[in-house]
């Protein structure tokens, strides 16, 4: 296993900007280091699963990609923009679908969506184009309050993609959904997406069999980055979760 | 910058109707203390200084409530966490938040208003009502900006219910003070104002510095 950033599979040379570029990232909560020591390569339309126990810091490395929180060492760059300098290039051409579905319950899911919608420059004929793909196009009018998790999962997806984002930052996305409904968003958040996703999971097995690269954090610290091709399941739940 | 203001404000609006938490609580609260004032006084109709002072203060506290759900559905809903992520100034989620406390204050004192001349108020609140309107407009919107700021301050913060009162209402001082004392010669018969412009015009500067300090230091708190 490889402790030191080393890129699985390398983006061409003298192609677009990686999607992710972290070099010794840190990021504190007080005196406590939530990140240390991050660093990893990510290039356009691959996926980099994250793995670790409750509390290793996925979701902080997934909130300081999505610049809801700025790095306090290091450095990130996110599709070609240094954070948090430049956070506001980044905003609008990243996805984030965390734990929560960041949706206002007394408004329907089209309302959500049209709202959302117009602070990403996205005109109503993509609401409708992704409560189709979503499958949420019949229960579109009903408050968000009154649907599933997994309804509400959906428009969170939804949301998430109105400004066709190139990169998606996905906090174990398929924690509310059933299997027909995850197999239904898999053209839009999954590998066939063509978009770079970072993925948040504990579920070892799939986040090896959908991704590029595998990042393991334990108790804050990058444990291990390596090719997920190459990965040992066996050992590196060892060294993540043990 | 405009339009995003907008979109964010009609969504609060729509919000506002249908959860209907805000205004009704900011009536109820005000229309609750001018009955516990009747009482407390002991005395059937005021005027005069105490007639404005108790006017003026009934409103700021009200406003405090207002300013506490303000930002209710961004924290509990993540609505905030949604907006941060899209490419907008954040300059305009003030504005928003400013421009929906402005009108919850307003639809507070259509009601507060008539409440307070019906139950506490001696003299004829009727022929007061523009200099009294001009000056509610005016404080309306140094209260909203400064609301709109100590709210998002506050909704950083553990202890929020406790944060925003304790930071709003020292800062709101200045407004209570000339508030009441252009209001005292309204509510002096025969209700003739008195250096209206002097004190419109220090309410309106008050307004003038928080909106500006406002737009300075909103992208700055919602920084973590």
């Amino acid at each position: 296993m490889l402790e030191a950033p080393v890129a699985g599979v390398e983006p061409s040379a003298g192609g677009p900007s990686p999607a992710v570029e972290l070099e010794n990232l840190e990021r504190r909560y007080g005196e406590r280091l939530a990140l240390e020591g991050v660093s990893a390569r990510l290039g356009p339309g691959q996926t980099l699963a994250v793995l670790g126990a409750n509390g290793a810091g996925k979701s902080t490395l997934l909130r300081v990609l999505a610049t809801l929180l700025r790095p306090h060492g290091g450095t990130a760059r996110i599709l070609g923009a240094s954070l948090p300098e430049e956070a506001i290039a980044v905003r609008g051409r990243v996805g984030y679908v965390g734990h929560e579905p960041l949706l206002y319950r007394e408004l329907t899911g089209r309302e959500n969506l049209r709202f959302h919608a117009r602070l990403h420059r996205a005109g109503p004929e993509r609401v409708e184009e992704l409560l189709v793909a979503t499958g949420m196009e019949r229960r579109a009018d009903e408050p968000v309050a009154e649907l599933s998790q997994g309804m509400r999962q959906r428009v969170a997806v939804a949301r998430t993609l109105l400004g066709d984002p190139p990169l998606l930052l996905l906090d174990e996305p398929r924690a509310n959904l059933d299997p027909a409904a995850a197999e239904l968003l898999e053209p839009l958040v999954g590998r066939a997406s063509g978009r770079a996703r970072v993925i948040v999971t504990h579920d070892l097995e799939a986040g090896l069999a959908e991704s590029d690269l595998v990042l393991g954090l334990r108790a804050g610290r990058q444990v291990v980055y390596e090719p997920a091709g190459r990965a040992d399941a066996p050992a590196l739940a060892r060294a993540v979760f043990s | 910058m405009v339009v995003d203001a907008l979109a964010i404000l009609r969504k609060d609006i729509r919000v506002e109707l249908r959860a209907r938490e805000a205004v009704p609580a900011m009536a109820l609260f005000t229309v609750t203390a001018f009955v516990l004032f009747h009482f407390g006084f002991d005395r059937d109709r005021l005027d005069g200084d105490v007639a404005a002072g108790t006017l003026w203060v009934t409103l700021l506290l009200a406003t405090v409530l207002g300013v506490n759900r303000l930002y209710a559905a961004e924290r509990e809903q993540g609505g905030l966490e949604a907006m941060l992520l899209a490419p907008i100034d954040r300059t305009a989620i003030f504005l928003a938040k400013a421009a929906a406390l402005l009108l919850y204050l307003v639809a507070l004192e259509l009601v507060a208003v008539p409440a307070f001349g019906l139950l506490l108020l001696g003299p004829d609140l009727v022929g007061s009502l523009p200099e009294l309107g001009a000056l509610l407009l005016v404080a309306d919107i140094g209260l909203a900006a400064t609301g709109a700021l100590v709210g998002a301050l506050a909704a950083e913060t553990r202890a929020r219910e406790l944060i925003g009162p304790l930071l709003l209402l020292p800062l709101v001082v200045p407004l209570a003070i000339a508030g009441a004392q252009a209001t005292e010669p309204l509510f002096t018969a025969p209700g003739v104002a008195e250096n209206l412009g002097r004190w419109l015009g220090l309410m309106g500067l008050y307004a003038t510095i928080f909106v500006l300090l406002s737009v300075a230091l909103f992208d700055f708190l919602l920084e973590d």
